[in-house]
């Protein structure tokens, strides 16, 4: 089975994020870019329906800062073919744009299956998964785990998750689109050493961005923190006064018997 | 028609989920904005019982049909699809679930309208359309100006109150012709989880574990703390999806809604899909060592420091004084 996994590069929520001047976007001078998480999740199942049932796995993305460190990994892990989509904006796309560039990318490249994470961090106007598929016209699942061929490789058995993990199982007609919630198993680890020996060998195949529509439907006025920890009142002091603290709140509220 | 505002119903099982009563409250703020009806969307098969459920709406449409009787993405996106475009209303309503991920999305595409992901607010002023989106993990709103005539709006759950969503009433029922043939997706079957070991929607007392714990070796740190107290260990989806505890811990969006008394969030930033799991335990306890983690917006009490140092120092604390 051929694999299609289409993945975003996002801001590292581990670092601070900055609004730019005109308070609408991120300020992206000094913004680490990290994989989508969920991105991380459909690599990995990717290549465990693979590693089960042969096939090839190719990892595409839009050229972003740090995006080849990204798709050298991916070759670590075992995918087969790294491709980037040169040529697009340098302050990042839309969900929307996304999905045009990649609608129009992927009819040069062949697949049965296209899993992609659930959601990211930056899909203030939906989520790539259901807006890929639809410019596609093909079927597609969100919040999936869990996924297996059925009827001879026609189609795919998957899971979709609701809340109080209840699930449904439905069966897919392939070529069809998955949004990975999660892997059926955690993601694999790339050793950096293994990643640098792919570098000097491994070759990320280029191919020019397609004229896009721009323009992600809406148009932010204003992008600004929430207001936290006005609510939350805060212990500090060494973690003995710490703990002497909480454990004096657990006793006013009976946690404990104090 | 054109001025109304569309919510589609979700409902799994026989049950509505209590975020479309969220939605329809909403959606009666938004109708009057713009003199519209407040339509109810319901797709399944033999779900036209519950209808009488939606008295805060105007009209229910119903569509029933055998191929509705499971959900499926593309069976609900198609009949939905269908009826919205021709009835082509002001703003469409639809949660943030998985369920509404696949439909909002989808739409926008077919239809070609703009959508709003991750609400928490959603105006009409002027007739204009605004909406505020929770993004980067509940990090940053955007408010947004949404043009044109129509729009879709996915939004989160916990965002407004469902009270008013519950009102009373007897809206109009209006079955609608679905067409389903040549189904790519088919429903098989629904699984319900055997409960775990321990049901943490009972427990009065939860120590949840996420990201901030860094590995699999260091969980029994946390155990400890919950062990002192006699509180079960529970986890944020990351924990749950790296396999380090079981999905019956899982606290939030995909995993279970909890109450608890005490709920020690420890290395928990509080993605929106979290706080929706736990936001209406009575005392919410955070450690974190990010003073800006979201999580600090919805705990009663804070720390921001090293679960490394604090942890250890508190279970020492109560296990000494036991």
């Amino acid at each position: 089975m051929n694999i299609l996994v289409p993945v975003r590069m996002v801001p590292d929520l581990a670092e601070e994020l900055e609004i730019d001047a005109n308070g609408k976007a991120l300020d992206r001078s000094f913004l680490k870019l990290r994989l989508n998480e969920f991105d991380e999740h459909a690599l990995e199942q990717a290549l465990l329906l693979k590693e089960k049932h042969g096939g090839k796995v190719t990892l595409l993305a839009l050229d972003a800062p740090d995006v080849d460190e990204a798709l050298f990994t991916g070759v670590a892990k075992g995918a087969d073919t790294v491709m980037k989509v040169t040529g697009v904006p340098e302050e990042g796309v839309s969900s929307h744009e996304m999905a045009r560039i990649l609608a129009e990318v992927v009819k040069s490249i062949p697949y049965e299956l296209i899993l992609t994470g659930v959601q990211s961090i930056e899909d203030r106007d939906g989520q790539i998964g259901p807006l890929l598929a639809s410019a596609l016209g093909i079927p597609h699942v969100s919040v999936v785990s869990g996924v297996e061929p059925t009827d001879g490789a026609r189609a795919v058995t998957v899971r979709q998750e609701y809340a109080g993990g209840v699930m449904a199982e439905m069966e897919v007609d392939l070529p069809a689109l998955l949004g990975v919630q999660a892997a059926q198993q955690s993601p694999r680890y790339a050793p950096v050493s293994k990643v640098r020996q792919v570098m000097k060998t491994a070759k990320i195949e280029e191919v020019a961005s397609p004229a896009f529509e721009p323009g992600a439907g809406s148009n932010v006025v204003r992008l600004f923190k929430p207001e936290t920890g006005g609510r939350a009142e805060m212990f500090d002091g060494s973690p003995d006064e710490i703990a002497e603290k909480l454990y004096a709140l657990f006793g006013e509220k009976g946690f404990v018997k104090g | 028609m054109a001025n109304d505002v569309f919510v589609l119903v979700e409902h799994l099982d026989g049950k509505v989920n209590e975020v479309t009563f969220e939605l329809l409250g909403r959606g009666r703020e938004l109708a009057t904005a713009t003199g519209g009806s407040l339509v109810a969307v319901l797709l399944g098969s033999g779900v036209k019982n519950l209808a009488p459920e939606f008295g805060a709406a105007d009209t229910v449409l119903v569509a029933d049909h055998p191929a509705l009787a499971g959900y499926t993405p593309e069976g609900y996106k198609r009949v939905l699809g269908e009826l919205v475009k021709s009835r082509a209303p002001r703003v469409l309503l639809i949660a943030n679930t998985a369920m509404g991920m696949d439909q909002a999305a989808g739409l926008s595409i077919d239809l070609g309208w703009p959508l709003v992901a991750y609400a928490r607010e959603v105006a009409i002023s002027g007739g204009a359309l605004r909406a505020v989106s929770q993004i980067y993990g509940g990090k940053l709103l955007a408010e947004a100006e949404v043009p044109g005539d129509h729009a879709i709006v996915s939004v989160l759950a916990g965002a407004s109150p469902a009270e008013k969503g519950k009102a009373a009433g007897t809206p109009a029922v209006e079955e609608v012709a679905a067409s389903v043939d040549g189904a790519r997706v088919r429903f098989k079957r629904l699984i319900v989880p055997e409960a775990g070991d321990v049901d943490i929607t009972k427990e009065p007392i939860l120590v949840s574990v996420g990201r901030g714990i860094g590995s699999q070796e260091n969980i029994p740190l946390v155990q400890d703390l919950a062990d002192s107290l006699g509180a079960a260990l529970a986890a944020s989806r990351p924990i749950v999806d790296q396999g380090w505890l079981p999905k019956t811990r899982q606290v939030g969006k995909s995993g279970m809604t909890v109450k608890p008394k005490l709920y020690i969030a420890v290395g928990i930033s509080g993605a929106p899909e979290h706080l929706e799991g736990m936001r209406s335990s009575s005392t919410i306890v955070a450690i974190n060592t990010d003073a800006a983690a979201p999580i600090f917006g919805i705990a009663h009490y804070g720390v921001v420091g090293d679960l490394f140092d604090v942890l250890p120092a508190l279970t020492e604390k109560i296990k000494g004084a036991a």
